[in-house]
């Protein structure tokens, strides 16, 4: 999919005025244009029209099951919860922000200390028949750790869907084949981003 | 009577019925596959190879519908009024040869139920009863929708039948004849023979008074969805509301052949060729109700007035006029 023809705001282009005649206010000039109208056969313009797409046959369906249109990378559906490269450890430290941060308040979240007296996330659900899909969660992690994905079929049964924090984390044999994908979208870093670091301005 | 010839009417009957019954059916496949195509879709796919079970899966679904009959209607009058209109539909069926005779096992067939001498006359008088299904239906149901649907539906029809029958008067002073096989006999000499070469206005006229008759696009304001819901339809659900269909795409086919054994010479010669090319022709003048479906936009109530009483019936009556100084001289 390319969107260049979506990407010119340019209106002007190819844009005019319709050259309207008057509409007749007597009688004759009605009957004059009944007359013009009548056979100028301009029904048959449509006709061929549609019989023109017809022949060419040029579908513009998507038999949606069997195939799917692209999605945009930056596209905000059902959470995923990253892994880091380094270790393959979750990126999760179990701050807390994202569960602050929800404005539907649909994030809940319990965190414990574990053996190697680290934090770590203990109870993670997200419901999404709540969740408005508004990329807060993603924006505020400071670890890249909850971001959005691009699995959009999410039909329940019923108004309570929760997807748990192990339904998010990226699969391990998946993490080990280096195929985990970043987000582009809300949150993310924006690209050449060590280009821009400036040191810290200490002169004040 | 003759034993034999009961039997071969029954027979006849039958056939008629269950063959335009399946193509009614099959009628609204083809017009969800043409119109999808003409508007770059694919229409109905998942059922069957190319969706053709389609229609097997719409059957069942109005057959085993629960039948409503809604508080406030008149219940007699809103049970019986889709029977109506499909009853004169396939009623109007008698009248039509649709093929020429054959000879089936030495025995001659001719694939016309009864050939009346006044044939056109009954066809138009039957589906001037046709009128009564949307009207009763449309009154009946305790519908505003419904209720402005049957009186669009009463004008129209009695307009356009003036439009009809004016139009056809002029081949028929040609022709000396109401029965549709001497209209196809008359034209059986190929096609500089035909009807439309003499008269080509009450072709045309006729042709758009089909339209009118059928309720088909240009003049679909009787069940105009998208401003009366579903007209007399309205308050119908399941085989009820399924009779209407039925009704409806059984005229389409019939006036279909009904155009072209008036105008366009019929099955010529009675050639195994002249049964093909009116079966062609049927299929043409099908697909061009849905080919204007597609193509062009509905008109208002008012401007079919105005179509029918200031502009198709002075040119009716003037091609009559012009028809009969003609022959006189």
């Amino acid at each position: 999919m390319n969107n260049e023809q979506f990407n010119n705001r340019n209106v002007t282009d190819g844009y005019y005025l319709v050259d309207i005649e008057d509409y007749p206010t007597d009688g004759w000039g009605k009957f004059k244009r009944v007359v013009k109208r009548t056979f100028r056969v301009e029904l048959f313009v449509g006709l061929w029209v549609v019989l023109r797409e017809m022949i060419k046959f040029d579908i513009h369906t998507v038999s949606y099951p069997a195939e799917k249109m692209p999605i945009g990378p930056r596209y905000r559906a059902v959470h995923e919860m990253k892994r880091l490269w380094e270790s393959d450890t979750e990126r999760c430290i179990g701050c807390g922000l994202c569960e602050k941060i929800c404005i539907s308040n649909c994030i809940r979240m319990d965190t414990k200390i574990d053996e190697n007296s680290r934090k770590v996330v203990s109870e993670y659900s997200i419901n999404l028949g709540r969740c408005i899909f508004c990329g807060y969660c993603a924006e505020v992690c400071p670890e890249l750790a909850i971001t959005h994905g691009g699995e959009y079929e999410n039909a329940s049964e019923q108004r309570e869907h929760f997807i748990m924090f192990e339904d998010m984390l990226t699969p391990i044999d998946k993490m080990k084949d280096g195929k985990q994908l970043e987000f582009e979208g809300f949150g993310a870093i924006t690209p050449h981003e060590d280009e821009r670091v400036k040191k810290t301005p200490l002169a004040y | 009577m003759d034993t034999a010839y009961l039997i071969e009417t029954v027979i006849k009957i039958v056939v008629i019925l269950l063959v335009f019954s399946a193509l009614a059916g099959i009628g609204t496949y083809f017009e969800r596959k043409v119109l999808a195509f003409m508007q770059r879709r694919l229409g109905p796919m998942n059922v069957g190879p190319y969706g053709l079970l389609q229609v097997a899966a719409d059957g069942i679904k109005l057959f085993t519908k629960e039948d409503i009959i809604p508080a406030n209607v008149v219940t007699r009058i809103f049970k019986i009024a889709p029977v109506i209109t499909a009853a004169t539909a396939f009623l109007a069926a008698a009248a039509i040869p649709f093929l020429p005779q054959f000879t089936l096992f030495g025995y001659t067939v001719h694939p016309i139920v009864a050939d009346v001498n006044i044939g056109i006359l009954y066809i138009l008088g039957i589906m001037g009863v046709g009128l009564y299904g949307p009207l009763l239906g449309g009154m009946a149901s305790a519908n505003k929708f419904a209720l402005l649907s049957a009186a669009r539906a009463a004008a129209v029809f009695i307009s356009y039948e003036v439009v009809t029958g004016l139009s056809i008067l002029a081949p028929i002073m040609m022709v000396g004849s109401l029965s549709l096989i001497d209209f196809n006999n008359y034209q059986a000499g190929g096609i500089g023979d035909w009807i439309i070469w003499s008269q080509p206005v009450a072709f045309i006229l006729f042709w758009i008074a089909a339209f009118a008759e059928t309720g088909r696009t240009p003049f679909h304001l009787i069940a105009n969805d998208h401003e009366i819901i579903d007209g007399f339809g309205t308050e119908y659900s399941g085989m009820r509301w399924g009779l209407f269909f039925i009704g409806e795409y059984a005229n389409m086919f019939f006036i279909s052949f009904v155009i072209p054994l008036l105008f366009l010479g019929g099955y010529g010669d009675g050639s195994f060729l002249g049964a093909l090319a009116l079966l062609g022709k049927m299929a043409f003048f099908f697909f061009f109700f849905l080919w204007t479906r597609a193509a062009w936009p509905d008109i208002r109530p008012d401007q079919l007035m105005w179509l029918c009483w200031k502009v198709l019936m002075p040119l009716a009556v003037i091609n009559v006029v012009i028809t009969g100084f003609v022959m006189m001289f």
